[in-house]
């Protein structure tokens, strides 16, 4: 299938879902990949969103979503409720990062994440040469605006995964426009994993 | 009057009348009642398939004209209907609407106000113990003989939402979809207790006389009460602040107290003396008792409730409802989850307090229009069959 038009990191978690699966994008925003993951993976998809005018989009596209807060989303569900459980840009902004990260590896058989890596080399010379607190296309804000509550890089999460015994079962880093092979904590700005517990 | 261009136009309540002997309505009290007359309104038409019939249930003190005018004279139009005409959320161009009263009411359905065939005097507290389970029973009674097998859709708010649940419960084979709207699965301890007052200022009306009152002067002055007390109760302190704030009615002597002093208190009087006109006290003593001992839960737990339930739930809430707050709407959310039935929730952002259900058509506008466009066309998601 040819996902050529489509925004690179949805892309890879295109590829990492199985057809006909049950998913549930915590943080869904406007609703584009759980409708993509719907339309072209036939999945069974929910969506949970805590900002009204997003869940109005993800309504008109004819999504299932529930408005309400990344942390307390998951609690209701049962272990195992869903095939994946994706966390695309989310996870970074959530308070409580633990508790919702145990949470989703409880409620899902597998666990999708996309987070920016705060260790990218256009952030580290902004860092290093400007002194600055780095903006970039994966950290586009400024720090006084910064939805972000947790700076991490690809290498921060492999190795929490590794003290939490979570296993990354395939780990994808991408740019804007590409995969990037070599050195992704250098050079990727985001990295994805499929992590289960 | 012209006729508005996204109006139903005029329209009228129409009666539907069943429960002679031995096909009466059996209550959850297990009496047998009957007959019954249900008031309703229907706009649209049924297609060919029968598939696209939706059921309008309204609040405590709604009736069956929820939409257009009943003459050409008419000033005001029913209670919905920024949300049902040609183009709007529930498209008389494409869906049968129908709009029920309720059993135990007063506006054209049968209730403590009817004729006792029995004593050809007014029920009044002669008439049965009743339920919204048993509002329910009658209206399936009513859309079936209207030709509907199922429903596309079954909404209301508030005590109209209570009816959704119960219709969820009752039937969940004959619903392809359910919306409701600023409600809870059984109320709080707070939502009686407002309830009980209400009916505590009708009983404590001499006029009330045990219910006695058809030929005589009517419990106005109790029924009011509870009437303001209602209204109190559907708005938020920033709605009221916004529509009354201190304003005074006049000048002069601020020290009365058979007038209403400030603008609030004008509000409060005029509404509770209109109400008196329009509704019978009886009826709202059966009402509030009915909704005061809805459990929609009927002793399952949230998990069980909603098992295998087929039908897509949208549920809506209202962040300034502190009547009806959101979180008693999240538990049916929280129902849906355990059960895994295909449900949205949003809570709109609103100051207008319980009423905002009434008044937040634009919103409710776009969420209800996606929603039933899905459940009529059974598509997953939009684009598939070029929508």
């Amino acid at each position: 299938m040819d996902y050529k038009d489509i925004r690179l990191d949805h892309q890879v978690i295109l590829r990492l879902v199985n057809p006909h699966s049950q998913v549930l994008d915590l943080g869904c925003g406007n609703g584009e990949l759980l409708y993509l993951l719907i339309k072209e993976k036939n999945c069974l998809g929910q969506g949970i969103e805590i900002d009204e005018q997003a869940i109005y989009s993800c309504v008109a596209k004819g999504l299932n979503v529930l408005h309400g807060d990344i942390d307390s989303g998951l609690a209701d569900y049962g272990d195992k409720s869903f095939d994946y459980i994706i966390l695309n840009q989310t996870l970074q902004q959530v308070k409580h990062l633990e508790p919702v990260l145990d949470d989703a590896l409880r409620v899902g058989k597998k666990v999708i994440v996309g987070l920016p890596n705060f260790a990218g080399y256009k952030a580290r010379i902004q860092l290093f040469f400007g002194g600055r607190a780095p903006v970039t296309k994966s950290l586009p804000y400024s720090w006084y605006e910064s939805p972000n509550m947790h700076f991490l890089s690809i290498l921060d999460f492999i190795e929490y995964c590794g003290q939490k015994k979570i296993k990354i079962e395939k780990s994808e880093f991408i740019n804007e426009k590409k995969p990037i092979i070599l050195f992704p904590n250098i050079f990727a700005q985001t990295g994805i994993f499929l992590i289960s517990r | 009057m012209v006729k508005h261009k996204d109006s139903v136009g005029i329209v009228e309540t129409k009666y539907f009348s069943f429960g002679k002997t031995n096909e009466e309505l059996i209550l959850e009290s297990g009496e047998r009642f009957g007959p019954v007359t249900i008031a309703y309104e229907a706009y649209g038409s049924l297609n060919e398939e029968k598939s696209n019939a939706i059921l309008i249930l309204h609040a405590l003190s709604g009736d069956a004209h929820a939409a257009g005018l009943h003459s050409h004279n008419d000033k005001k139009p029913g209670w919905w209907d920024e949300m049902i005409g040609p183009g709007k959320a529930f498209d008389t161009d494409k869906y049968f609407v129908i709009c029920s009263n309720i059993l135990g009411g007063c506006k054209g359905s049968t209730g403590p106000s009817s004729i006792n065939p029995g004593t050809n005097k007014p029920f009044a507290l002669n008439f049965p113990v009743i339920s919204i389970n048993d509002m329910v029973s009658a209206q399936k009674r009513l859309v079936e003989y209207l030709g509907v097998n199922k429903l596309l859709c079954v909404v209301g708010g508030s005590m109209g939402g209570m009816q959704v649940l119960a219709w969820i419960n009752k039937y969940p084979q004959f619903l392809a979809s359910a919306i409701p709207i600023a409600t809870c699965l059984r109320h709080n301890p707070q939502q009686i207790a407002f309830n009980e007052v209400g009916r505590q200022a009708i009983m404590a009306d001499p006029n009330w006389k045990e219910g006695n009152y058809y030929s005589l002067d009517l419990p106005a002055k109790g029924l009011a009460v509870a009437r303001m007390l209602g209204h109190i109760t559907y708005m938020s302190d920033v709605s009221m602040a916004e529509k009354f704030g201190r304003q005074k009615k006049e000048s002069g002597q601020p020290f009365k107290f058979n007038a209403a002093d400030f603008e609030v208190e004008g509000y409060l009087h005029y509404h509770g003396d209109n109400f008196v006109k329009r509704f019978d006290a009886n009826s709202y003593l059966y009402i509030t008792k009915a909704m005061d001992n809805f459990d929609a839960t009927r002793g399952k737990s949230l998990a069980e409730l909603f098992k295998g339930l087929k039908a897509k739930v949208l549920v809506i809430a209202f962040k300034s409802d502190w009547l009806y707050p959101a979180h008693q709407s999240q538990e049916i959310v929280k129902a849906c989850k355990l059960s895994r039935v295909d449900a949205t929730y949003c809570e709109i952002d609103s100051t207008y307090g319980h009423d905002a259900f009434l008044l937040e058509t634009k919103e409710e506008t776009h969420l209800i229009t996606h929603f039933l466009k899905k459940a009529f066309y059974k598509y997953e998601v939009t684009g598939k069959y070029g929508l």
